[in-house]
C-alpha cells in the first residue's frame, strides 16, 4: 500500500492531536496536563506546514508556525511555574487540589 | 517508508509520553516527539521551523520540565481519571474520523506542490505584528513566571488588620 505523503502526515497529525486530547481528559496530574498541551501544538505546528506546503506559502505557514511556537513555549513556561506553586501550596499535583484553592 | 517511519515514532514516542508513570520519563519522551516532529518539519521543507522546533521544543521546553519536576518532585501516584476512559477514547476517535473525513472531502485529491516561492522576508515585512506579538508573549510569560516564583513580601491579611 503506498499512501500519498500528506495523508501520512495528516494522520500523523490527527492521532498526535488525539493522544494530547486524551491525556487531557484523563490525567488529573498538572504536569502531565501540560505535556498534553504539547504534544497537541505539535500536531498544529505539523498541520501549518503541511498546509504551508500544499498550497505553496510555506513561508507564511513558516511564520505562523513560529508564532504558535513562542505562544506553546510560553503557555508551558507559565502552566509549569503555576503548577510548582500549587505543589508547594497545596502538596500535590492533582487538579482536584485546585478546588481548595476557593476556601 | 521514510514519512511512514518517522509518524509511527512520533506516535509511539506521544504514547509513551502520555502513558509513563515516571514524570521525567514523560518529559524525555516528549523531547523525543519533539525531534522527530521536527525530522518530519525539515523533510516537508521547512528548515527554520525544524531547526526552531528542535532547539526550543526539544531543548528549552525539556529543560523546563525537568526543572519543575525536580522543585515540585515525582507524584507517581496513579489518579482516577475525571472522565472514564471508554468515553475519552470513543469520542477522540469519533471526532478524529470526522476531521478526517471532512478535510479529505475538502482538499479533494492530495498532492505536494513544488516550492516555488523564495520570498524570505515574509517573516520581517509582512507579517511584522507577528512579531510584536510574539515579543509581547515573551515579556508577558517572563512577568508571570517572576510574579509566580517570586517570593514576594509577606502582606498581613486584611482580617488580621481589622
Amino acid at each position: 500500500m503506498n499512501l500519498p505523503i500528506p495523508l501520512i502526515v495528516l494522520i500523523t497529525i490527527l492521532c498526535l492531536a488525539g493522544i494530547g486530547l486524551y491525556c487531557l481528559l484523563i490525567t488529573r496530574n498538572l504536569i502531565k496536563v501540560v505535556i498534553a498541551l504539547q504534544l497537541i501544538v505539535k500536531g498544529a505546528v505539523l498541520a501549518f506546514i503541511l498546509a504551508g506546503n500544499m498550497t505553496g506559502q510555506l513561508n507564511l505557514a513558516q511564520s505562523m508556525a513560529l508564532t504558535v511556537i513562542v505562544a506553546d513555549t510560553i503557555v508551558a513556561v507559565v502552566g509549569l511555574a503555576l503548577a510548582v506553586q500549587i505543589r508547594l501550596k497545596t502538596g500535590s499535583l492533582d487538579i482536584k487540589s485546585l478546588s481548595s484553592l476557593k476556601r | 517508508m521514510v514519512y511512514v517511519l518517522i509518524g509511527a515514532g512520533i506516535l509511539v514516542c506521544a504514547l509513551l509520553a502520555v502513558l509513563a508513570r515516571r514524570l521525567l520519563l514523560s518529559a524525555a519522551w516528549l523531547a523525543l516527539t519533539s525531534a522527530l516532529v521536527a525530522l518530519m518539519t525539515y523533510l516537508l521543507g521547512a528548515p527554520h521551523i525544524a531547526v526552531i522546533e528542535l532547539s526550543v521544543g526539544a531543548g528549552l521546553v525539556t529543560v523546563l520540565f525537568v526543572f519543575a519536576i525536580n522543585i515540585a518532585g515525582e507524584d507517581i501516584t496513579p489518579l482516577k481519571s475525571l472522565v472514564p476512559k471508554p468515553l475519552a477514547v470513543g469520542s477522540i476517535v469519533l471526532a478524529g474520523g470526522l476531521a478526517l473525513f471532512l478535510i479529505l472531502r475538502a482538499a479533494g485529491v492530495l498532492h505536494l506542490t513544488p516550492l516555488t516561492n523564495p520570498e524570505s522576508a515574509i517573516l520581517w515585512e509582512e507579517r511584522y505584528l507577528d512579531l510584536l506579538l510574539q515579543i509581547v508573549l515573551i515579556f508577558s510569560g517572563v512577568l508571570g513566571v517572576i510574579g509566580l516564583l517570586a517570593n514576594g513580601k509577606h502582606t498581613p491579611d486584611v482580617e488580621e488588620q481589622s
